[in-house]
């Protein structure tokens, strides 16, 4: 039935003359937007229920389909624009929190594209990636404090130090936590297989360890959230390395509910609860109240894991964020992970989405300049996360001091997705964030292995350029180098944050 | 120490003033090693005792065990010969413990297999967010009382209550119980105050099922801690259900 007053996001106009009636457009719509006219032998298409996933209009043989934004103009209004009537039109209709998929969507300044690189010109020669040695490996971990070394009567040098356990990662990005029940079976397991391929890590997300990733835990990462969901003794054990999730970017404060329309046979058998039930993960870890208890946990996790595996912690980017990151560190966390506002989501309500956290630009500037103040930066690794599009942002965060990454929505877009933000319908055309057996086979599981590689490999080539233009043959030495890093356009009070000097400086 | 101990029936390791690293590695060795019972001596709160073990065997503590006793835990049986402190069986999978004493805050956190009995009353949160799966149903039998929030989020599992030896007046659970419970059932040794009770729970009938349940639980309780069945059942059993499985899915608009 129509909605009162909500009025299609999308016009989709079908040209007669190329349109050859296959239907092509009707079996690909999850959303039922397409529907063929038996008695006339027509398809006819309803725009109302369009989300703008391109899905039919990718898969059209005679690219008859078109898709645009609904030009349907409210009198201009900058307080009051057409999104906001539109929220306000379906709360009306509704009564309930308004849900939205992937990450903050408003058009607040992104930072990274106010901060430029450096290169080498006349004093320090640049660096050819193509003939010289570039390094991109980065390890994840604790440091220690100091080594110190044995000489043997021969005078053979060795480490006395004990080091803790480290993550060797051959690129600096990682896949970010989505998990199964979330995006798909075929999604899972590309991120994993790809992550191996790469000589890095995925992470599962709270939504278990599907026995069919099992061999590739070696690069997974596991996380223990506030469902618990799937948590054992074999799933702590069994991984390359365990994530505490205190917060997300994309709903900082809150938890998350995957609906029981997404908990088929497997998904309920991996995060071992029942069929077609809410898998209610709770705003609080419930034995988590304050930075001891995250401490209890955290020596909970390494207790059972006799110590061998470094223990990450993730919190959203807030404005306190240097504080807890800095007591996240103090309560043993071996590697924090900071999710800025930007970050992605299955799902999250719009108004937190939208409203809650910091960007992870300030977030991390904030976390490594205190860290690093307060004398502790080696005992722990960064991880930033929250919105990296491209190979240009990821080099600024690690300039910035952060030293890996975790892409979440880029690697969901390399396999597809088209950012309509449904994630939470449970109807992704693209088969990521479903499990409708209809739709997930429409994802390749090698083809989307090879596009995550792809997107890998052309990123570190990249990065590679990169550093060589600026004379650095290591990632490690850009690590924290804000030296490499110029403002433009930024306040000074953003300048100062961000621990950097303003372009022409 | 034990660990070359292997094979050995029994073996005593003291805890005393040392951390709980070397103490719970020493325990971990032992068991695994094949002992069947680790006797642990002069425990003073250490944390994380059977943290995370997956072979069989038992434990058995003098003293007081510190927080997050059988984290993890899957497989082996822990016996505390006095009271317990918080978040016992945490995320437990497998296995038993039985505590001749009264227990700490949060206890059976998320737990999703094993029996946990408890002499006496337990603190706040008792429960909260215990699940099932299959074959898997958590089992936690308090002898006296509870604090605020039993089985608070609980999605699975059966948590009895039996109102036994408790202070003159005290409830047999607090305020809040059950509050966002979705699954499993909780079976109280009397009706609580309507206005003790979260909105996501309702009262229910006990089935011949639930009585069966009742009976073999309160003869594991009789069995560990003593007292009398029979009369235990005689208490007017009230079970308390989730009024639905989904209570939060009606609250969003796409």
């Amino acid at each position: 039935m129509r909605k009162w007053l909500v009025e299609p996001d999308f016009i989709l106009t079908r040209d007669p003359d190329r349109c050859i009636n296959c239907q092509v457009c009707v079996r690909q719509c999850a959303n039922d937007v397409h529907v063929h006219d038996e008695e006339a032998d027509l398809v006819q298409s309803d725009s109302e229920k369009c989300v703008g996933c391109h899905r039919c209009a990718a898969l059209c043989p005679t690219q008859a389909i078109s898709i645009e934004k609904a030009s349907l103009e409210f009198r201009p209004n900058g307080n009051w624009t057409a999104d906001r009537i539109r929220a306000v039109y379906k709360q009306a209709e509704g009564g309930g929190i308004l849900l939205s998929g992937m990450g903050n969507d408003q058009t607040l300044p992104v930072l990274w594209d106010h901060m430029v690189l450096n290169a080498s010109q006349v004093t320090n020669p640049s660096i050819d990636p193509l003939r010289e040695p570039m390094e991109l490996v980065t390890y994840l971990g604790r440091k220690p404090d100091r080594l110190e070394l044995n000489r043997d009567a021969n005078g053979k040098v060795s480490l006395a130090t004990e080091l803790a356990p480290q993550l060797r990662l051959e690129t600096p990005i990682m896949f970010s936590a989505m998990s199964y029940g979330s995006i798909s079976y075929n999604a899972s397991f590309s991120l994993a297989r790809a992550a191996q391929a790469a000589g890095t890590f995925a992470n599962t997300g709270e939504g278990g360890l599907h026995k069919d990733f099992r061999p590739y835990a070696k690069n997974l990462i596991v996380q223990v959230a506030s469902g618990r969901f799937g948590v054992d003794p074999d799933y702590l054990n069994v991984a390359a390395a365990v994530e505490i999730k205190i917060g997300q970017g994309a709903k900082p404060g809150i938890g998350g509910h995957l609906p029981a329309e997404k908990v088929d046979a497997q998904v309920s058998a991996t995060r071992m609860i029942p069929e077609r039930t809410d898998a209610l993960s709770p705003a609080p870890h419930h034995d988590i109240y304050s930075i001891e208890d995250l401490r209890q946990l955290i020596y909970g996790i390494k207790e059972a894991t006799q110590y061998t595996k470094p223990v990450c912690v993730k919190i959203s980017a807030v404005h306190n964020v240097a504080a807890i990151a800095s007591g996240a560190v103090r309560a043993g966390a071996d590697i924090v992970a900071i999710d800025g506002f930007r970050g992605g989501t299955g799902a999250a309500p719009t108004v937190i989405r939208d409203n809650v956290g910091i960007p992870i630009e300030l977030a991390l500037a904030a976390v490594d300049a205190r860290l690093r103040d307060e004398g502790i930066r080696h005992q722990a690794s960064i991880v930033a996360a929250g919105s990296f599009r491209s190979s240009a942002d990821v080099i600024k965060a690690i300039a910035l001091g952060a030293d890996a990454v975790y892409i979440g929505t880029a690697a969901l877009v390399a396999m597809g997705c088209h950012l309509c933000q449904k994630c939470y319908t449970g109807k992704c055309n693209w088969g990521i964030a479903t499990q409708d057996p209809m739709l997930t086979k429409r994802l390749n599981a090698d083809v989307a292995t090879r596009r995550l590689s792809n997107l890998l490999r052309g990123w570190s080539l990249e990065i590679k350029e990169m550093l060589g233009g600026m004379g650095i043959n290591a990632i490690e030495s850009l690590r924290g180098n804000r030296e490499h890093l110029r403002g433009i356009a930024l306040s000074d009070r953003d300048l100062n944050i961000l621990g950097i000097k303003a372009a022409g400086e | 120490m034990t660990a070359n101990a292997a094979g050995a029936a029994h073996v005593t390791i003291a805890a005393g003033d040392r951390p709980y690293r070397p103490v719970n590695a020493e325990v971990r060795a032992a068991l695994e090693a094949g002992v069947k019972t680790v006797e642990l001596s002069d425990v003073r709160g250490h944390r994380y005792i059977g943290c995370g073990l997956t072979c069989q065997g038992k434990i058995v503590i003098h003293g007081v065990p510190g927080n997050d006793l059988a984290m993890f835990m899957d497989g082996p049986e822990i016996e505390v010969l006095g009271n317990a402190q918080d978040a016992v069986g945490n995320t437990m999978n497998r296995g038993r413990v039985t505590i001749h004493g009264d227990a700490g805050d949060v206890l059976a956190h998320s737990m999703r297999g094993g029996t946990i009995l408890v002499k006496g009353s337990v603190g706040y949160r008792a429960g909260i967010h215990m699940k099932s799966y299959k074959e898997k149903r958590p089992v936690v039998v308090i002898g006296g009382a509870a604090g605020d929030y039993l089985g608070e989020y609980m999605a699975g599992g059966l948590l009895i209550v039996l109102g036994l030896a408790r202070e003159r007046g005290l409830p047999i659970s607090g305020i809040y119980t059950g509050t966002g419970m979705h699954g499993g059932a909780m079976i109280l040794g009397e009706a609580l105050d309507p206005r003790s009770l979260g909105r996501e729970v309702g009262k229910a009938d006990l089935t011949p099922e639930d009585l069966a349940d009742l009976r073999r639980y309160v003869g594991q309780y009789v069995a560990a801690f003593g007292g009398n069945a029979e009369e235990i059942l005689a208490r007017p059993f009230v079970k308390y259900l989730p009024v639905s499985r989904r209570p939060y899915g009606q609250i969003y608009v796409y």
